[in-house]
């Protein structure tokens, strides 16, 4: 057998290994992808193999936590595709005002740029107390720092240009404050926002949205655990609110399509359909 | 020199990156729509760019040239095109997925995750080709390539518009790439050796 086909077999006995250990279920995720990151996670961890490793992941939950993070963290940035957003303020955002109150679930939130872009435009659209946003992922340690809401001063530059292609006419500087090599982002954005832990692949319903965002997530897993994700987001969603993907997934061929618009084409922002 | 090759093509993977799109144009319009085995082809394209690459290389090909697309199974006669600022990988039961990790050699698609990824499903039923371009990205796809028993073919020198890629690629590879071809041949060779019944063949480069 040679080395990549023993790998393979080491890669699967730890997953199996960390479902039984942690409770967290890795074996439907994509696997080339879960492979790729998973060799990189090894390169720098100072182990020789998988096999290796595998002791102190199972005894040594700080080890299981880095790998859990090399796993899992989707690096993000504000207004990540700023059509999207620009699609998201001009067909979106107009409709939710209408309501008195609106429910946001952002499922996969990693570090929190994409909240944090979300926050701001509602605040610009007037939403500012009329929602609230929940902001899972499946990784503390990721939640933690989210929730902190502190970013790369040296990012802003980027951010600032996605966040005006996005349709933004405020000084994005406005939004933060600089101190040494960090942007602190204003406390304000992050009053509507609950940053909390969720299993996309076995914790429940989140309750009733108005808007579901679940963006370059799925790409990541099998198409089982896809459906499952697109069925759970289905039952929090109720005729006319939204769900949007990464502008790469589609709800293309899925049992569920016919019951939702596609309202931005190439966008991936989709409505549920009344009656 | 020679390669003797035993197995049945599954796929070709072509990586290219600077004058890489009229590379595609002139070696797409040499296939068929019979085409016997499914092409992956990741083109550097810039993050924002509108994804208009497959539309253009289908209109001057007689296979069918889309985007790819997340869970499509690889199809022959088909030439599936990397979306911009997404990783393209193939699964090992030839189905297509995404990914957004970080540029590999600065660049997402990256020809090296798509190539490494392919060799792993593929084997030695793989054809690798690196086209013109200015960086290395493919450099180690290719290794991965020639390591998992695939046939890898590199645009020759004198006819790239940038020679660079193609160079890095022969370096990687110890000068012991399976093919070095003009775009101009490249078609009948990747349909000879698609093509192949007879068990092994040798042939005069």
């Amino acid at each position: 057998m040679d080395l990549d086909a023993i790998q393979d077999v080491e890669i699967n006995l730890l997953l199996q290994g960390i479902r039984q250990v942690y409770g967290h279920n890795f074996l439907d995720y994509a696997e080339a992808s879960l492979k790729r990151r998973l060799q990189h996670w090894l390169a720098a961890s100072g182990f020789a193999s998988i096999s290796e490793a595998q002791a102190s992941i199972f005894r040594d939950a700080t080890v299981f936590e880095s790998l859990l993070r090399g796993m899992t963290v989707n690096v993000t940035e504000m207004f990540r595709d700023p059509g999207f957003f620009l699609a998201l303020r001009e067909n979106v955002i107009p409709f939710l005002k209408t309501y008195p109150f609106v429910k946001i679930w952002h499922a996969g939130c990693s570090t929190g740029e994409e909240a944090y872009s979300l926050a701001i435009m509602l605040g610009e659209a007037g939403m500012s107390g009329r929602y609230r946003m929940y902001a899972t992922d499946i990784n503390e340690a990721v939640l933690q720092k989210a929730k902190e809401g502190i970013f790369p001063l040296n990012t802003m530059r980027e951010y600032t240009r996605n966040y005006q292609k996005s349709g933004g006419r405020a000084a994005f500087s406005d939004y933060y404050t600089a101190l040494y090599d960090r942007a602190i982002f204003n406390e304000d954005l992050r009053a509507n926002i609950i940053f909390s832990s969720h299993n996309l692949a076995i914790d429940a319903d989140f309750g009733e949205m108005n808007l579901i965002l679940c963006r370059n997530v799925m790409i990541y897993f099998k198409p089982i655990l896809k459906e499952h994700c697109i069925g759970l987001f289905d039952r929090c969603l109720l005729p006319g609110s939204f769900l949007c993907l990464g502008t790469k997934e589609t709800l293309d061929g899925r049992s569920i399509a016919n019951r939702y618009e596609n309202l931005v084409p190439r966008m991936s922002i989709y409505q549920k359909r009344y009656g | 020199m020679d390669k003797v090759h035993q197995n049945r093509i599954k796929a070709i993977v072509l990586g290219a990156s600077a004058g890489g799109a009229a590379a595609l144009q002139t070696l797409l319009a040499q296939l068929p729509k019979t085409f016997p085995v499914p092409i992956l082809v990741v083109q550097h394209i810039a993050a924002d760019s509108a994804n208009t690459l497959a539309k253009l290389l289908g209109t001057r090909s007689a296979l069918r040239v889309k985007e790819a697309e997340e869970c499509e199974l690889i199809q022959a006669g088909t030439a599936y095109i990397a979306a911009a600022n997404y990783h393209l990988l193939v699964e090992t039961n030839a189905s297509l997925s995404l990914s957004i990790d970080a540029p590999v050699s600065f660049a997402r698609p990256s020809i090296d995750v798509l190539f490494e990824s392919a060799a792993m499903a593929f084997g030695t039923g793989l054809i690798a080709v690196i086209l013109t371009g200015a960086n290395s990205d493919g450099s180690l796809g290719m290794k991965k390539v020639a390591q998992k028993g695939g046939i890898t073919i590199v645009q020759d020198l004198k006819d790239a518009e940038v020679p660079i890629m193609p160079a890095a690629a022969l370096s990687a590879l110890r000068d012991e790439a399976d093919y070095v071809v003009p775009i101009a041949q490249l078609g009948a060779l990747l349909q000879r050796l698609s093509h192949r019944i007879d068990r092994s063949i040798v042939h005069d480069r």
